[in-house]
């Protein structure tokens, strides 16, 4: 049993085509973890009935698929982290899901995020801090901190989840994982909870790169249901590169000094001595304006929060505060009751920058900024094929460290805001640990290059050889 | 500095009711917020650069004007806290304006 959940979900699914493999023996085993997991990973798991019928030959192979919470998926519970969705059960199911599912990799449980998918530790959802497999005493990041939890462990062969400000990547890096966001579009967010629409964008935290290139190859895609996704312009490919001759990796000096933990660059260091080794052509470069990207990032994000949260209003689904005889009262009151103090702080920030007086200053002013941070990446495509910076400025930090601290807590995702600010790719590789913890490594490219950042990040992880994570052990 | 004046006009304006715990943190919380962000303002004047809302080039995405089957209504009702006659039930919103 416990070998063949030791196996990547790629591996799985190939052993299940060649028909060496029961899907359902998948099936049990990782429920009958995902069941008993005590890193408050999930938030559902499906019930202990027969493993749903599965298609051998599909391309997923029946390899079970944990879900973060804000999918939509029809009749299970998706809340988003958030008590104003409790016990919401949508009547339909997001694009991203309903692909996956359809490709042969079936719901095995919905994982806990942030709520709305606002922070960076997980610490943030009405449900309760998920752990850090590492060290219980950490996080696992956020907001997608749930799946990359199950995943890092073991209780999950592999998962989707979602990234405004670096969602996928940072959990990715801090659980020893791989986390992939897609160029905005390429992932249909129809069903997706929504934070931020201009920003928002699903993809996989997976064990390894391969299973990356293969969860994102499956949902992935144009979607009528979705106006602002796209149709790939090549078939998305599986891996297969093993060296980086005629690579050329840019080191941008405003993401790779000042603020990032002598352990994690150390680790960066090593693994563009790697990539040189490699053969990649390894230099320094500038993204001037990249240090404004918190700035632009906490003004356009609550900006698009503020407005896509007033949908709750307790009247067509989730909580409604009780005992409140008049409407506006129990708008107010709902909201009040029903979101948590992250959210709130948000949804005042995005008002406030949206307000009468100041619109020009803040909200119209971030816009301008997003346009100088894609100009800087344009600038640096013409000389480099990818971007490389450390993804988090440091290894997963203590439960409760930086929940009083807002701002702190924000600087988590100084390296991971500047690309969803410019819609582009970007993936997370574990690149070795720093104090007994996992430290990620960024590759970012031009939009819908995910074929060559995959293929380079498939050379790294082999050079790299990381062989610590604990799904790899786990019973 | 946000005063607590201006949490409290915020706060009407995004339908939240603070307690007054919160608003008196939201006042210091968003002002150390605030006072990073402003950082964007060392970049000086900005009047030439075009302001960008949506990343990816897409023209509109139009599809053809056909009726389609939607939600049935007694699902669209089936999570709502309060449903009466076909309908969201909602307090009253007040007595009519004279």
């Amino acid at each position: 049993m416990s070998d063949a959940l030791s196996l990547t979900a790629a591996e799985a699914a190939a052993r299940v085509r060649a028909g060496d493999l029961d899907p359902a023996e998948l099936w049990h085993g990782y429920r009958e973890r995902a069941a008993a997991d005590d890193l408050n990973s999930y938030t559902w798991v499906a019930a202990n009935g027969g493993p749903p019928a599965v298609d051998r030959e599909a391309p997923l192979g029946g390899v079970p698929l944990a879900v973060k919470d804000l999918f939509c998926t029809e009749g299970v519970p998706s809340q988003a982290g958030s008590r104003i969705l409790e016990g919401y059960r949508p009547p339909y199911t997001a694009t991203a899901v309903a692909r996956l599912t359809g490709a042969g990799a079936p719901l095995l449980g919905k994982t806990n995020q942030d709520e709305f998918a606002m922070g960076s530790s997980t610490e943030n959802s009405a449900y309760g801090p998920t752990l850090n497999p590492w060290d219980r005493s950490r996080v696992p990041g956020g907001s997608s901190g749930g799946s990359a939890a199950a995943v890092a462990a073991g209780r999950a062969p592999w998962a989707i989840g979602t990234d405004t400000g670096g969602s996928i990547r940072q959990p990715a890096a801090l659980c020893g994982i791989v986390g992939l966001k897609p160029t905005y579009g390429a992932v249909s967010r129809y069903g997706m909870i929504a934070f931020a629409s201009s920003l928002d964008q699903a993809g996989p935290l997976t064990r390894d790169v391969t299973d990356a290139g293969l969860l994102f190859g499956a949902m992935a895609g144009q979607d009528p249901c979705d106006s602002t996704s796209v149709g790939l312009p090549a078939p998305v490919e599986l891996p297969s590169r093993t060296d980086l001759r005629g690579v050329r990796l840019g080191v941008p000096e405003e993401l790779t000094g000042e603020g990032i933990e002598p352990g994690v660059l150390a680790s960066f260091r090593e693994t563009l001595d790697r990539a040189r080794e490699l053969g990649a052509v390894v230099e320094s470069c500038r993204l001037p304006h990249a240090p404004y990207g918190i700035s632009a990032y906490y003004l356009i994000a609550p900006a698009e929060a503020s407005s896509n949260l007033a949908r709750y209003d307790g009247v067509r689904y989730g909580f409604r505060a009780e005992g409140v005889d008049d409407l506006l009262r129990m708008y107010t009151e709902t909201r009040e009751q029903g979101f948590g103090t992250e959210v709130k702080r948000r949804i005042m920030l995005g008002t406030y920058a949206l307000s009468s007086g100041y619109y020009d200053a803040y909200y119209g002013r971030a816009q301008k900024v997003r346009t100088l941070i894609s100009r800087d990446f344009h600038a640096a495509w013409e000389r480099f094929d990818f971007i490389a910076t450390p993804t988090s400025p440091g290894v997963a930090f203590e439960l409760g460290a930086k929940t009083a601290d807002p701002l702190a807590m924000y600087l988590n995702d100084y390296c991971t805001v500047p690309m969803p600010l410019a819609g582009i790719p970007a993936i997370s590789i574990p690149s070795g640990l720093s104090e007994g913890l996992p430290v990620g490594f960024q590759l970012a490219g031009p939009a819908f290059s995910e074929n060559g950042l995959l293929d380079a990040a498939y050379a790294l992880e082999r050079s790299i050889g990381f062989r610590d994570a604990p799904w790899r052990t786990a019973a | 500095m946000l005063s607590r004046e201006q949490v409290l006009h915020v706060a009407r304006l995004a339908r939240l009711e603070l307690t007054e715990d919160e608003q008196r943190r939201m006042s210091e919380e968003l002002s150390d917020v605030l006072d990073h962000i402003e950082t964007i303002g060392e970049l000086g004047d900005l009047a030439d650069v075009e302001p960008t809302s949506h990343v990816i080039a897409v023209e509109n995405a139009l599809r053809a004007d056909e009726p389609r089957p939607s939600l049935a209504a007694e699902i669209a009702l089936a999570s709502a806290p309060d449903v009466d006659m076909g309908g969201f039930r909602v307090p009253s919103p007040g007595p009519a304006p004279a």
